[in-house]
């Protein structure tokens, strides 16, 4: 569905990231979908450092530089103090990245989805600890390469499903975008702004950096994750009704895979054993989305 | 009003007083009355607030972070392993230059498992950029935390009131409630010049080089020795209002007018017991001065060192402990004096770890063995079983 994006741009030119870094697309989005009446919290990610030192700042919305593992709650406390000064209007918004989400931020994010706390909080994934020189995360998938994952032993575990916990909590409105597809992205974001209570949306962001791929390819890696349906777009309403929000043919994962040199060292055997999750999830997703 | 409450309780009723906006906390004992009372009146809707019940005391801490940051009063209690489990916040408080107030009731560490009073949860936080002032009775608890948040807005600094676990946490006594208005006078709204704004989009605790981030440090230790200039009048004007007074130091000579030959420096509620024992050794013909240390940070050096500086001997009495040290007190006031060339023969004291009471006849002891012949040692152990 086309959507109007408003031309405005909030995020500065000269922040500092590496050039086709999909976090700073999906800020730009979000911005532009959430126009500029915003506190962000920024949790240690690489965007404590895309968005510029002291004394400058790459945004055209104030920002809360925070603690690695306080995205749920430093959050909580923003909108708390809004809510006593009257100010319904303003969103409070964590933007935070994988690491500060599937993993030391869960338990904060968990309180606060728990309390239901009227925030958006948004998880930029680039799947690994980017800003500190890729290291394994809880969202680095099976037989990917990291620093602390080497390719004669990577990663031997699955992404764990970030999607699947929010929807346990039963918050109002949770959605998984991708950079590549930006309307679907936007309607997302302006969707949760209307929508009061935890909102959580996951957006799949590539790192050509640490993902060893070329910079230009960025938004291509990130419409075919979609299309492979390693990553599918969809939102969850109150953790039952799941929405996919993008059907797709479904392509063979062989070329996300092959493409990307942190997955060079994988077999056939290994792509195949890959291939039967994405299409158990798929279908596992298909039958949640029909309740 | 007079009233008998509870130390606990005392605190509930000076953030009400204050007029907090935002309370966050998570339930530790001794701690949990304080926030318990706090609930109900948010409930009842007596306080105007929101009270924000975290999972975790780290995030206690970094939602008031969040809701001081967006410019509204706020505050939180806590213990023992809850302030251990806030450290890397008390750090981040006091760098984003927040003056939120934090009662935090004394509980020693385990292992082993333990509730009861010990200093050393508090003084292992002295590096992080919070006042911490110590409290000797109920009614020290209610007056400091209004004089904390007028203290901490004004140096933008966090302020830490610290008490005894149970020896004044649940223990009740008669304390003067002040009335509303007058606290309103003494303590006017907060009016923040930063504070998160979409209108005035600024960013806040961003990266600092090394070109900027050695005066982020210097001024934070400016601001600490401001409130030791300015906290003489801030107490004047609360004793004007409230007729009462808590100077950071307290000397409380055996015979006024007089230097006694020994000086014994307490801190927290056994200073008390301790002006008890002067009475009574006094009338035996033994004669002490009591200084009573109320603020550790800032510490208050110059005047450690021209109250303590004239005497032969100094006792010190340490509920606490730096493992591989010794009393925490000790050594700081051991380090004030240093630079002085006639300078007192220190007796570091431990005792009373973990909640072992110290009593008037351990203090007795205690000063006894100051005034004999023993010789000073790194530590005088107080109480030790065989």
């Amino acid at each position: 569905m086309p959507i109007e994006l408003p031309a405005k741009e909030s995020v500065y030119p000269g922040h500092l990231a590496c050039p086709g870094c999909g976090a700073v697309i999906a800020m730009r989005f979000v911005l532009k979908g959430l126009g500029e009446k915003v506190i962000m919290a920024i949790p240690a990610c690489c965007w404590s450092i895309i968005a510029g030192p002291f004394p400058f700042t790459a945004l055209k919305v104030p920002i809360l530089h925070t603690a690695f593992e306080t995205g749920g709650a430093v959050a909580s406390g923003i909108r708390a103090a809004l809510d006593v000064k009257g100010d319904e209007e303003t969103q409070v918004v964590t933007w935070a990245g994988d690491g500060g989400t599937f993993d030391i931020g869960l338990q904060a994010l968990s309180g606060a989805a728990e309390r239901n706390e009227n925030i958006l909080y948004i998880c930029y994934d680039n799947e690994a600890y980017m800003n500190t020189g890729v290291q394994s995360s809880g969202a680095t998938p099976l037989g990917s390469w990291t620093t602390t994952t080497p390719s004669n032993m990577p990663k031997q575990t699955r992404k764990k499903d970030i999607m699947q916990i929010m929807a346990a909590h039963r918050i109002p409105y949770a959605a998984t975008a991708s950079i590549a597809y930006p309307e679907d992205l936007v309607r997302k974001i302006q969707k949760a702004a209307g929508i009061k209570g935890t909102r959580f949306i996951h957006i799949y962001a590539p790192c050509p950096t640490g993902w060893k791929v070329p910079s230009e390819i960025s938004v291509r890696l990130a419409r075919l994750v979609v299309q492979t349906r390693i990553f599918p777009l969809y939102e969850v309403e109150d953790g039952i009704r799941y929405n996919i929000t993008e059907d797709t043919v479904g392509y063979l994962i062989d070329e996300y895979y092959k493409s990307q040199g942190r997955f060079k060292h994988l077999k056939r055997e290994q792509l195949d054993q890959i291939q039967d999750q994405v299409d158990q999830q798929w279908q596992r997703l298909k039958s949640l989305s029909k309740l | 009003m007079k009233k008998v409450i509870e130390g606990s309780h005392a605190v509930s009723h000076a953030v009400a007083l204050a007029k907090v906006k935002v309370i966050s906390a998570y339930p530790i004992t001794p701690q949990t009355h304080i926030v318990e009372m706090l609930a109900e009146l948010v409930a009842s809707g007596e306080l105007d607030a929101r009270y924000i019940r975290v999972e975790s005391e780290h995030s206690a801490m970094a939602a008031v972070i969040g809701s001081a940051s967006a410019g509204v009063r706020s505050f939180t209690a806590s213990s023992s392993h809850g302030l251990a489990l806030m450290h890397e916040m008390l750090h981040w408080t006091a760098g984003a230059r927040l003056p939120i107030v934090m009662a935090e009731v004394n509980r020693a560490l385990g292992a082993p498992w333990n509730i009861w009073a010990d200093q050393t949860d508090s003084l292992a936080q002295r590096d992080t950029g919070w006042l911490q002032f110590y409290c000797e009775d109920v009614q020290e608890v209610l007056d400091s935390i209004i004089l904390a948040y007028r203290l901490a807005e004004q140096i933008s600094l966090p302020v830490m009131v610290v008490f005894d676990a149970f020896f004044l946490s649940h223990t009740y006594e008669q304390v003067d409630v002040p009335e509303q208005a007058q606290v309103d006078s003494f303590l006017p709204p907060w009016q923040p010049a930063d504070f998160l704004d979409p209108l005035n989009p600024r960013a806040f605790n961003q990266m600092a080089s090394p070109e900027f981030y050695m005066e982020f440090r210097y001024k934070i230790q400016q601001a600490m020795e401001q409130a030791l200039e300015i906290y003489p009048q801030i107490d004047a004007e609360f004793n004007a209002m409230f007729g009462r007074s808590y100077p950071l130091v307290e000397l409380c000579p055996a015979i006024a007018g007089e230097t006694a030959p020994l000086a014994l420096v307490t801190s927290g509620s056994m200073t008390g017991t301790a002006r008890v024992t002067q009475r009574e050794l006094r009338a035996q013909g033994i004669l002490f001065d009591l200084i009573k240390v109320r603020s550790f940070r800032p510490f208050p050096t110059q005047q450690i060192r021209d109250l303590l500086g004239n005497y032969s001997k100094v006792a010190v009495i340490d509920r606490n402990i730096s493992l591989g040290s010794g009393g925490i007190f000790a050594n700081e006031i051991a380090g004030a004096l240093s630079s002085m060339e006639q300078r007192p023969t220190v007796y570091p004291f431990v005792a009373g770890l973990g909640g072992r009471d110290v009593t008037q006849t351990s203090i007795t002891e205690m000063i006894q063995r100051a005034l004999g012949s023993t010789p000073p040692e790194d530590i005088l152990w107080s109480g030790l079983k065989a």
